[in-house]
């Protein structure tokens, strides 16, 4: 046990994120544990940020360096909406997110993905990956758990699903996710995107489907070794 | 208490640097950029991957874009650093346009404009990490040029960047000849692309050929390769020498 853990260390959200898109609109998922080094500083973070009513982003990497672009993002979207006198679309929204990204790319360290709906363009879902490169895509991961990820979509992903077939998508992947990767854990929180509006789901790490190596959850020891014995077979 | 790591250098000799930007290392790179002349114009070929670090990320990646009416730029590198780029050579264009006087800026000159880009930038310790490649025609001139990161520049008849220049010159250095067909020209471009596909880590299976010629700029559908690995040498390589590897 490592009595020297560094609770200074800077926050970092190791994460898994993921974004999907389906036959109209998107679903965000994350994680929501938030690290500073071995220590988790917060079990029940919440990635998926607003930026609009409309478009959301999911956060990873630099706690801080993620928090303070959704909120200068925020800020220009509220403006530009004032301005443009009707919702913000969500290409300008991963615009204004990979414009900050790319241009303090040497001071910032986090990944970023812009879902929503617009009446222009449907569901849209755009990575901005460190270095703040702008990819448009049907659907993204990012995250230190992400990595676990590659071959479950590259399986599991199909094109035209239904808004429940992406979400259950979703919270398979983040919970397999969550089973090997250290930095990712706690709930899994999905926010449903479309033309009727924002959804918010919530699945508590009990109610996640078990893995391998992975056992039922108890309250007590006591109760496995007081549980009542088989019934003897009748042949 | 343990501060977080300043970004500034110790080097004394800079001065104060917080609004100073510059590229460290790339994050999502694009791999090579193969490109000849041939008889009606310029091909280039470019696979689709944008890697980060050593896992193959995105698949989906354009490399190639026309700018304006004469010109196709390639580019591998950094693609937040492309994506820059071509915003200042939209604006560059833009302005072109603007002046309304029936001329337009052909590769030569958009070949010019990013060298100028690239070593400028390159003197600031601040690059674009890129290497480009840029090919046109206009008014029957062909034209094909490259730019890297530090600012080297040249035109030749064929140029390739990053493992393209190892592995796909020798082979255009062999079989280039002027007036090459279109079908001659995409079967040679296929020959380096494939041999990039065996050789080099970061080349994905899924490529588009882009043609440039005086009608204009078109670009292929996505499309992969056959690759061949039927040698009795790949099946049985220990024949020879059992126990060995």
């Amino acid at each position: 046990m490592d009595l020297n853990m560094n609770v200074d260390a800077p926050h970092s959200m190791g994460t898994t994120i993921i974004g999907v898109t389906y036959d109209g609109g998107v679903v965000l998922g994350a994680d929501s544990r938030t690290s500073t080094g071995m220590y988790v500083a917060n079990r029940a973070s919440d990635k998926i940020t607003q930026l609009t009513d409309n478009v959301y982003v999911c956060r990873s990497g630099s706690a801080a360096d993620s928090q303070i672009v959704s909120d200068y993002v925020r800020y220009f979207l509220h403006q530009h909406t004032i301005q443009l006198g009707q919702p913000a679309t969500v290409k300008v929204a991963a615009n204004l997110i990979r414009l900050l990204s790319y241009n303090n790319k040497n001071m910032l360290q986090t990944g970023l993905i812009v879902g929503g709906w617009d009446k222009y363009e449907g569901g849209k879902i755009y990575g901005v990956p460190l270095g703040g490169t702008l990819v448009e895509q049907p659907f993204t991961i990012g995250g230190s758990g992400s990595s676990y990820l590659y071959g479950f979509f590259d399986q599991a992903w199909k094109e035209g699903m239904t808004k429940d077939e992406a979400e259950q998508l979703v919270v398979k992947a983040v919970s397999l996710a969550i089973a090997r990767d250290g930095a990712s854990g706690g709930v899994v929180r999905t926010v449903i995107i479309n033309s009727e509006g924002v959804t918010r789901n919530f699945y508590p790490g009990d109610k996640l489907p078990l893995w391998h190596e992975e056992l039922e959850p108890q309250n007590s020891l006591l109760d496995i070794l007081n549980a009542p014995s088989p019934e003897p077979m009748n042949i | 208490m343990n501060f977080m790591a300043s970004k500034q250098p110790e080097n004394s000799l800079l001065g104060p640097e917080s609004d100073s930007q510059r590229t460290l290392y790339p994050y999502v790179t694009g791999t090579s950029v193969v490109a000849l002349k041939y008889k009606d114009g310029i091909l280039m070929a470019a696979d689709m991957g944008g890697s980060y670090g050593s896992t193959l990320r995105y698949k989906n990646v354009e490399r190639m874009k026309a700018i304006g009416k004469h010109s196709l730029l390639g580019a591998s590198g950094e693609i937040s650093d492309f994506q820059e780029i071509l915003r200042y050579l939209d604006e560059l264009i833009l302005y072109d346009n603007m002046w309304d006087d029936g001329n337009s800026l052909g590769p030569k000159e958009v070949h010019n404009y990013l060298t100028r880009v690239m070593y400028n930038r390159r003197n600031k310790f601040n690059p674009l990490w890129n290497s480009l490649v840029l090919g046109g025609i206009k008014n029957g001139q062909k034209y094909l040029g490259t730019v890297s990161m530090i600012g080297v520049n040249f035109e030749d008849n064929h140029v390739a960047t990053g493992f393209g220049n190892h592995l796909a010159r020798p082979i255009l250095r062999q079989e280039w000849h002027e007036n090459l067909s279109f079908e001659d020209g995409v079967r040679l471009l296929e020959k380096c692309m494939r041999v990039l596909l065996y050789r080099d880590r970061s080349a994905i299976n899924k490529l588009q050929i882009a043609k440039i010629t005086e009608e204009g700029m078109t670009i292929s559908q996505p499309y992969s390769l056959k690759t061949y690995w039927e040698f009795s040498a790949f099946e049985n390589p220990t024949q020879g020498a059992v126990g060995s590897w």
